[in-house]
């Protein structure tokens, strides 16, 4: 890993109640890097994630953006939270607007950009994932897949420093997920930092840099994923990753 | 037959009459567009603060909306009406009026727009706050104009009853339509004025009574 | 002397004022049993109207549709005052003398028929074309569909608004006040112009309170009991 790293993550811990979802966990990603977190449900995986925008507020720990502590009390939350984008598992587009709506609303309130520029840079974000010749198509009009591609356009448009993916593809129809797959390819062949929360073990192997394997709350192990499918060390991996190979 | 023509739709009467309706009729106007904006407004302040943080605030809500749910209007407006000169209050009759109906509607557009609110999903606060919107762009731009739409059944119903509801501001003899259509009764004894009130109120009603119906059956087909 | 005590002596003496509150409660509490009387009475003959009115328009005869719509649409779109007073002073000109108990039960019990028909249908015809077929295809006449199958779903569906709207309408007998009949406004309204103080009007607002604030939350509960299924 070079240079100081992008996302740092430090003895992250985060309880719902008496339920403990993150137990101390430490991860830092840097600049450029495709980081892959997989494990089984209710790890903590995607807590973690949340955690990283503050749409889970972490119980205690500290997280840095960029050198800034996002975690911080004073943060300013919106600031940070233009600066890293995210895309869902159920998309969650406005059913409201159209696709050139939905990526235009937070540079037109957000960034205040005149009607004019923020449709320029909509546009140019629907774009870069195939879907310019969808931008006044309503969400209800587009498959799965548009969905999704218009849902890291809506990211794409805030030129974040990094895009947090969580689970993009689970709610997808299986010949919808490739061309999901293809936008984050481009992402990373243009240097995009991503942390993905995914079970496309797949595009995790040839695509991601790093791969972290999260059981009960913590980091059991992590590595390039060629060590952790090829020849994970922890048994908790080698058992997970045995399970989905089959 | 001459005889129902002759007390319920007496053409002298009519003419008569018609004026006098006419003017009680601008001030229901003017009654239901002022009742239903304030209503409105009202109504949305209360929801939103029924999402409150603070706990204290959110059963505050919910005691005022069933408080004034509980309460009929008219003995609000008989309350208000009545009751204040004791406490040395002295209020112009409009202004009564409206206070008593702001009080009644804001706690049903309240009920109405807290049901829209929780309608939407979750999800969609978490996207439109993860691109930096702050919690007010938020319920302004993503999440209000979807509750409107899901509950606008109940929106249109709810006006119907508050443009209905303006009818009792004439047992605390403000003059709108319906009380110079009582006037113009007693005056004439003769049933035709209030006919003609009903009439009226048909011309103004009917329209949304049908937009009404059309929403409700698309909600429910829908679900 | 303190103003603000005589201030507020004074305000306890407009309001709570308890020889006024003692020499009227019995009017109040008669005034009371009445509205519960009169509400109870259009709910229940509001309500089986209603139905009545919903299951003939399911059968689809023009004729009786037709009239059924358009008594639903006026009933919906006129204020229940108009009405009232329609009734109270317009029909003794033709020799219909009703009293004001009557006047205002027939009111509010054709209101109620009318909004609660509307939503006895809506429901019937959201309930899944589905239902219908399959209980056909068994055998069962419509008359027997219609009771065994299809009502059970649509009244289930329909409780939620049906509830509300109940509410809302018994509220109304405080009309019944406009063209006299005893209820709690009215006993409330007569002693305070009777004792000159305001004490009366706060008893009669108690009583609507201890009468409908449980029917307002019980209304609460059937809508999270009932609440649509999402999808």
């Amino acid at each position: 890993m070079a240079g100081k790293p992008l996302l740092d993550v430090r003895a992250l811990y985060k309880s719902f109640g008496k339920l403990e979802v993150l137990k101390g966990v430490d991860l830092a990603v840097a600049e450029k890097e495709l980081v892959f977190v997989i494990g089984p449900s209710g790890s903590g995986k995607s807590t973690l994630l949340r955690c990283c925008n503050r749409l889970e507020e972490p119980s205690d720990g500290a997280i840095y953006v960029d050198g800034e502590e996002i975690t911080a009390k004073l943060a300013d939350l919106n600031a940070i939270r233009r600066g890293i984008g995210m895309v869902f598992q159920s998309f969650n587009l406005y059913p409201h607007m159209t696709a050139e709506g939905n990526v235009m609303l937070a540079l037109r309130k957000v960034l205040k950009q005149p009607k004019a520029e923020a449709r320029e840079r909509a546009l140019a974000a629907l774009e870069r994932v195939g879907l310019s010749d969808k931008a006044d198509s309503y969400p209800n009009q587009l498959s799965g897949g548009q969905q999704q591609r218009v849902a890291i356009a809506r990211a794409l448009a805030l030129e974040p420093k990094m895009v947090l993916f969580d689970e993009p593809t689970s709610a997808l129809d299986p010949e919808l997920v490739g061309s999901v797959l293809e936008v984050m390819r481009s992402l990373r062949e243009a240097g995009m930092t991503m942390l993905v929360v995914s079970h496309e073990m797949r595009f995790a192997r040839d695509a991601a840099d790093r791969v972290v394997f999260m059981d009960g709350g913590n980091i059991v192990e992590q590595g390039p994923p060629e060590a952790i499918f090829g020849n994970p060390q922890h048994p908790r991996t080698r058992d997970f990753v045995s399970q989905i190979a089959r | 037959m001459e005889f129902i023509i002759q007390n319920f739709f007496n053409l002298g009467i009519m003419q008569q009459a018609f004026p006098f309706l006419l003017r009680g009729f601008g001030m229901t106007l003017l009654l239901v567009v002022l009742v239903i904006p304030i209503g409105c407004m009202g109504g949305l302040t209360v929801a939103l603060a029924g999402q409150a943080k603070s706990p204290v605030i959110r059963w505050a809500t919910v005691v005022y909306v069933d408080f004034f749910r509980a309460f009929p209007p008219l003995v609000l407006l008989i309350f208000l009406f009545a009751g204040l000169p004791f406490a040395g209050i002295d209020l112009p009759n409009i202004a009564s009026v409206a206070i008593a109906f702001l009080l009644n509607t804001s706690a049903y557009y309240g009920e109405v727009f807290r049901a829209g609110l929780e309608s939407v999903g979750k999800g969609q606060t978490e996207a439109a706050r993860s691109t930096g919107l702050s919690s007010l762009q938020t319920t302004a731009y993503v999440i209000l104009p979807q509750a409107v739409r899901n509950v606008l059944p109940d929106l249109v119903s709810n006006t119907l009853e508050v443009a209905k509801l303006t009818s009792l501001a004439s047992v605390v003899a403000l003059p709108e339509l319906l009380y110079s259509a009582d006037m113009a009764r007693s005056v004439t004894f003769n049933a035709t004025p209030i006919v003609m009130a009903a009439g009226f109120y048909l011309v103004l009603l009917w329209p949304m009574v049908r937009l009404l119906s059309r929403l409700e059956h698309r909600a429910m087909a829908s679900r | 002397m303190n103003p603000e005590i005589t201030q507020w002596d004074r305000f306890l003496d407009s309001f709570f004022k308890l020889e006024v509150m003692a020499k009227y409660l019995p009017s109040i509490i008669d005034g009371f049993l009445l509205t519960c009387h009169l509400a109870l009475l259009v709910v229940v003959t509001g309500l089986t109207l209603g139905l009545f009115l919903a299951i003939v328009r399911a059968y689809e005869f023009w004729l009786t549709s037709w009239l059924i719509a358009v008594f639903a649409d006026v009933m919906r779109a006129l204020p229940p005052l108009v009405f009232i007073l329609l009734l109270y002073f317009g029909l003794p000109a033709v020799g219909i003398s009703m009293s004001g108990y009557v006047v205002t039960w027939l009111t509010l019990a054709l209101v109620l028929a009318a909004f609660s028909e509307e939503i006895f249908r809506a429901g019937i015809l959201a309930t899944p074309k589905g239902q219908w077929e399959a209980a056909r295809s068994t055998g069962l006449n419509f008359g027997r569909t219609l009771a065994y199958v299809i009502m059970p779903q649509a009244i289930r569906m329909t409780v939620p608004p049906l509830t509300n709207r109940t509410i809302a309408i018994t509220k109304n007998t405080a009309l019944g006040t406009v063209v006299g009949v005893g209820e709690i406004l009215n006993a409330a309204t007569t002693a305070q112009s009777f004792s000159g103080n305001a004490s009366p009007l706060v008893m009669g607002a108690l009583g609507y309170l201890i009468l409908f604030v449980p029917v307002v939350i019980f209304g609460r509960w059937v809508e999270t009991r009932f609440a649509w299924q999402k999808q």
